[in-house]
């Protein structure tokens, strides 16, 4: 996974200024705002200036593609820990439901780490997830609210059939409560793995629960962005 | 509401938004002017003014009336993740903002409420003149709804959003998501959408039965049409619509 440096003179420069405001007691609460969608268990954790999980418009990593293909967060959490950060994961205990919410705590005292990142699968996608990348940590008491939009990872084609969640094979996996909503006998949709991450373009699905094209119903699983909302309380 | 007051609205809704803003610059210095102010009183010299703009951004959904709500961080119209009010199932499933604001009105959050002029056709947009006490800035939020009318229950907000900071001549914007109020299912037929593309069928706005895929409020997914493949959808691909759905502009102007 690629870690982003900035300038060492100004990292510097900023942690001999303002070294104790970096700890911080927070609640993050992950609402998700979709129809029909579900998260698989999510990462959130804070981590130093300079350093992200990924970047629109690369390829993504390894860790990235485990995640987005089949919402496995062993390669996340083991970056991050390289990386110092403080992190939850899997706050929800398992799927966030569609209209559900989770709560995660983190707290940076004594660390550097200044950035929140949220990431996790989305149910039923090839390899799509959503995501808040490296926003600053608000500092001021009380809670600020983000929106975070859905990205694909462009690691795996979007044939929208049920699949296999291991990294490299096709299709999307479909735990009891995802099957429950999904159709089966899907013929593919016609696609080819994008090779970079990107805003995801939705889900095309169809009507037809035993066929067509597709395994994703057209009217459940659709989504505008924003697809969760983001509660970042300093206490 | 049926889609027949709709289209009447939305036939006249900007010339007489135009009327009703001329009127209003007019009777500034009467005190107590619009008759649903509910806190409104004083000088005009303690009078804080606003000038809000709502413009439809979609491509073919006509907003219903719009909401207008001036209140403190107390009062929220919804909360995603929650059943929706009565008041807000009136508004997104027919278009009708009167429960809405009757419930605003008697607030002791809301300093000010009241209705568009009319429906604003897609691309056009309405202007609404305010005011509220000077008093009141310090903690002064505000919120505007409207229903897509060409949708089961797609309502498009701000949502209790501060403008507490706002000072005079300064104009903040804002763009709006659209919601379903998660209380009708989204069959988009002809008999269940009070909007133009549903003419000819009963176009039924409120109906008390909540029949969605859960009965809270969450972002819309927006539609699937019948171009894309849901043979009961009496839309075609020129109803989809992508966020923002609205923006609005409030400018203090005193």
């Amino acid at each position: 996974m690629k870690l982003i440096k900035k300038l060492s003179l100004a990292f510097t420069a900023a942690a001999i200024i303002v070294p104790a405001s970096y700890a911080a007691d927070l609640s993050i609460e992950i609402e998700n705002l979709t129809r029909g969608t579900f998260f698989t268990p999510l990462a959130v954790a804070a981590h130093p200036d300079g350093t992200s999980l990924f970047s629109s418009g690369a390829a993504a990593s390894t860790e990235i593609q485990a995640m987005a293909e089949g919402g496995s967060l062993t390669g996340i959490e083991t970056f991050l820990t390289g990386i110092g950060a403080t992190q939850d994961i899997d706050p929800a205990g398992g799927l966030l439901l569609p209209g559900a919410s989770a709560t995660a705590n983190l707290n940076t005292d004594g660390t550097t780490n200044t950035l929140l990142s949220v990431v996790g699968m989305m149910l039923p996608t090839n390899d799509g997830f959503v995501a808040i990348n490296a926003i600053n940590i608000p500092t001021t008491a009380g809670t600020h609210v983000f929106f975070a939009n859905a990205y694909d990872a462009g690691t795996e084609a979007n044939d929208e059939i049920i699949g296999s969640g291991d990294p490299g094979m096709a299709g999307f996996p479909a735990p009891a409560p995802v099957a429950a909503t999904t159709g089966t006998g899907g013929t593919g949709v016609a696609a080819t793995a994008e090779g970079f991450i990107h805003i995801h373009r939705g889900v095309l699905g169809d009507i037809n629960a035993t066929g067509g094209d597709s395994d994703i119903d057209s009217t459940m699983h659709r989504w505008l962005n924003p697809v969760a909302k983001i509660s970042i309380t300093v206490n | 509401m049926n889609s027949a007051k709709v289209n009447s609205r939305s036939k006249f809704g900007l010339k007489r938004s135009v009327l009703m803003t001329a009127a209003l610059s007019a009777s500034l210095f009467i005190v107590g002017c619009s008759s649903n102010d509910n806190a409104v009183s004083g000088s005009v010299s303690n009078l804080a003014e606003f000038e809000i703009v709502v413009t439809n951004l979609s491509a073919s959904q006509p907003m219903s009336p719009i909401a207008l709500a001036m209140h403190n961080p107390d009062w929220t119209s919804f909360t995603t993740g929650e059943p929706a009010s009565l008041a807000l199932e009136n508004l997104a499933e027919g278009g009708d903002n009167s429960t809405y604001l009757a419930a605003a009105d008697a607030s002791n959050n809301v300093f000010h409420s009241e209705s568009g002029n009319g429906a604003i056709s897609p691309g056009a947009s309405e202007t609404l003149t305010v005011q509220v006490n000077q008093s009141d800035l310090g903690t002064l939020s505000f919120s505007v709804l409207s229903m897509l009318v060409n949708t089961n229950d797609a309502v498009v907000a701000i949502n209790n959003q501060s403008i507490a900071s706002i000072s005079l001549n300064e104009t903040l914007g804002f763009n709006a998501l659209s919601y379903d109020s998660g209380t009708e299912a989204n069959t988009e037929t002809a008999d269940t959408m009070p909007g133009p593309a549903a003419a000819g069928g009963a176009q039924e706005g409120f109906n008390a039965v909540r029949d969605d895929v859960r009965d809270a409020v969450y972002v819309h997914a927006g539609v699937v049409t019948q171009s894309d493949g849901l043979a009961s959808s009496v839309l075609s691909a020129e109803h989809r619509w992508d966020h923002p759905v609205f923006r609005v502009t409030v400018e203090r102007t005193q």
